[in-house]
């Protein structure tokens, strides 16, 4: 990645929730067009460290700079980052109540000023991008859960971000549903699309990351490329995780 | 709907085989003989209860008023409903009232429901000023007997600000009626999932787009039985303003007594015309959900 300018910078945050410490010291920095997977046990601060990249969460201590803002709190800079970072949910969150088309034009419309006609535009040619083209009338009820995450990922996109940050966008799917989404991150991934993943699918993760994040009780462990990652882990607890979910 | 449901678990658990705890059983052959009798099923059950409770009611209070000798005038009452006199036609005293009652309820209703929504809002944003006072606010009114705050409001708001009977009335109840508003406003926009307010933030959507787009359209659904029900309430203690004489449909009823002594037939009008309006809304609200169920 050299020679790329950073675009997420992370400095020993910190975050607490209540006594307990989700993270500990973790710095990270990401570069424009990189693909991070981070991977790690449950508990382990993968999802904390993401939802501070967006501010879902407020860090405790550190620094954190987005595409060269500083997240500080302050309102203004906190909705320009977060325009600029899209994020897909382990359980979809789409908007119930909305068609998908009207939940992918929502935010364009509201928070980017554009026109009905201009967002509506946009919300087809990604659904066309999610291979979804023809759902754009239903509710989100009435799709299958590979569907649904697919517009969620379709909705997130149709903001233009620079950024996508997946919170296990998988877990919640049936098996058969799963392939589905990959594929549709596969070719984000190939696009040159900035992502940052939280995953547990190894294939995935060795088909696209420029960058393998292993943590553990709120630290990250290692950081390597997949190729040194995954045949000469450094680490034990690293090694230990590994050799579980590689198991079958 | 219910009693449709019912029958159709208890045939199924009436199988032999098939239900599992022997009470369940038991109770679902019961069900099942009502079934048979076509009971269940049918609306009949509370239709009959009904009719016998209002039999009973009705035969007590005639053969009250004959024990204590009451000359009955009912002939009387529709003259203050409405007259057809060679001016031409004319609402009566009760009509008129019920359109004050109508009327009072309904602004005040409105009251409720903005200064419900604010004070949910305060109650559940971030600024800690905000939520106390909402706390202070709600703790305040819902401690304090209506009549109370009425008297606050007329003897003591409104020579300081120039409120008439009826000013004093209207914001009375819905300052009231806001504090109970207030919490279903609460209760349904806590009902809504917290991924949807993470989802709306992460496209960028402000706090009041958010609300705005995303959790109250989620809510409604949520707050519709409640606040129909609120509604009606309202119709219902709009009836305390009499004491300080705001002309409404009890006040009505008080000042025909007063003038004619005919206070069971008065009565027995003023309560009809409570219970349809209550009613009607109740049919309306049902009506509502109805809609809202289907869209999602």
């Amino acid at each position: 990645m050299a020679g790329r300018r950073p675009i997420i910078e992370i400095r020993n945050v910190d975050k607490y929730f209540g006594e307990f410490q989700a993270l500990n010291d973790v710095s990270l920095t990401i570069h424009a067009g990189e693909r991070v997977v981070i991977c790690g046990p449950s508990g382990s601060g993968k999802s904390t460290l993401l939802r501070c990249i967006n501010r879902l969460e407020k860090p405790s201590a550190g620094r954190l700079t987005v595409d060269g803002i500083e997240l500080t709190g302050a309102k203004d800079t906190l909705r320009r980052v977060r325009t600029e970072v899209g994020m897909v949910f382990q359980q979809f969150n789409l908007f119930p109540h909305l068609t998908v088309l009207e939940n992918l034009t929502l935010g364009p419309m509201r928070v980017r000023r554009i026109s009905r006609s201009e967002a509506t535009e946009r919300a087809r040619k990604y659904l066309d991008r999610v291979h979804i083209p023809e759902q754009a009338d239903k509710y989100p009820a009435e799709l299958s859960g590979g569907q649904q995450q697919r517009v969620a990922i379709a909705r997130s996109l149709c903001m233009e971000p620079r950024i996508m940050l997946f919170d296990e966008p998988t877990s919640a799917l049936d098996p058969e549903m799963i392939n589905e989404v990959l594929d549709v991150m596969v070719e984000l991934a190939a696009s040159g699309m900035t992502m940052v993943c939280v995953t547990h699918e190894m294939g995935f993760a060795r088909k696209v990351a420029d960058t393998m994040v292993f943590m553990d009780e709120g630290e990250i462990v290692e950081s390597s490329p997949p190729d040194a990652f995954f045949s000469r882990p450094s680490s034990k607890r690293c090694r230990q995780f590994l050799d579980r979910i590689l198991e079958h | 709907m219910a009693g449709v449901t019912g029958g159709a678990v208890a045939r199924g658990n009436g199988k032999p085989g098939t239900g599992g705890r022997a009470s369940k059983t038991r109770n679902a052959l019961g069900k099942r003989t009502l079934n048979a009798l076509g009971l269940v099923k049918s609306r009949a059950i509370p239709v009959v209860l009904y009719l016998i409770v209002m039999y009973l009611l009705v035969r007590v209070s005639l053969t009250g008023a004959e024990a204590m000798g009451y000359n009955w005038q009912w002939y009387r009452i529709p003259d203050y409903l409405y007259r057809l006199t060679d001016d031409g036609f004319q609402w009566g005293e009760i009509s008129l009232g019920l359109v004050t009652t109508l009327a009072l309820s309904l602004q005040a209703f409105l009251i409720a429901l903005a200064a419900g929504l604010i004070v949910a809002l305060l109650r559940l944003s971030d600024l800690v000023v905000g939520s106390a006072l909402a706390v202070a606010f709600l703790e305040f009114v819902r401690n304090m007997p209506l009549l109370v705050l009425l008297y606050l409001f007329y003897y003591v708001l409104g020579p300081i600000f120039a409120l008439d009977r009826y000013a004093a009335s209207v914001l009375c109840l819905g300052i009231y009626h806001a504090a109970l508003v207030s919490e279903i406003f609460r209760a349904g926009i806590q009902a809504v999932s917290a991924g949807q307010w993470e989802a709306a933030r992460s496209v960028g959507l402000s706090t009041g787009q958010t609300y705005r787009f995303v959790v109250l359209p989620q809510s409604i659904k949520f707050m519709l039985p409640p606040m129909a029900g609120e509604a009606v309430h309202i119709v219902k203690s709009s009836a305390i303003v009499s004491v300080i004489a705001v002309v409404e449909l009890t006040t009505t009823g008080r000042n025909i007594i007063a003038d004619t002594y005919l206070s069971f037939e008065v009565w027995f009008t003023v309560a009809a015309v409570y219970l349809a309006i209550t009613l009607t809304l109740s049919i309306f609200v049902t009506f509502l959900e109805k809609r809202y169920a289907v869209k999602n």
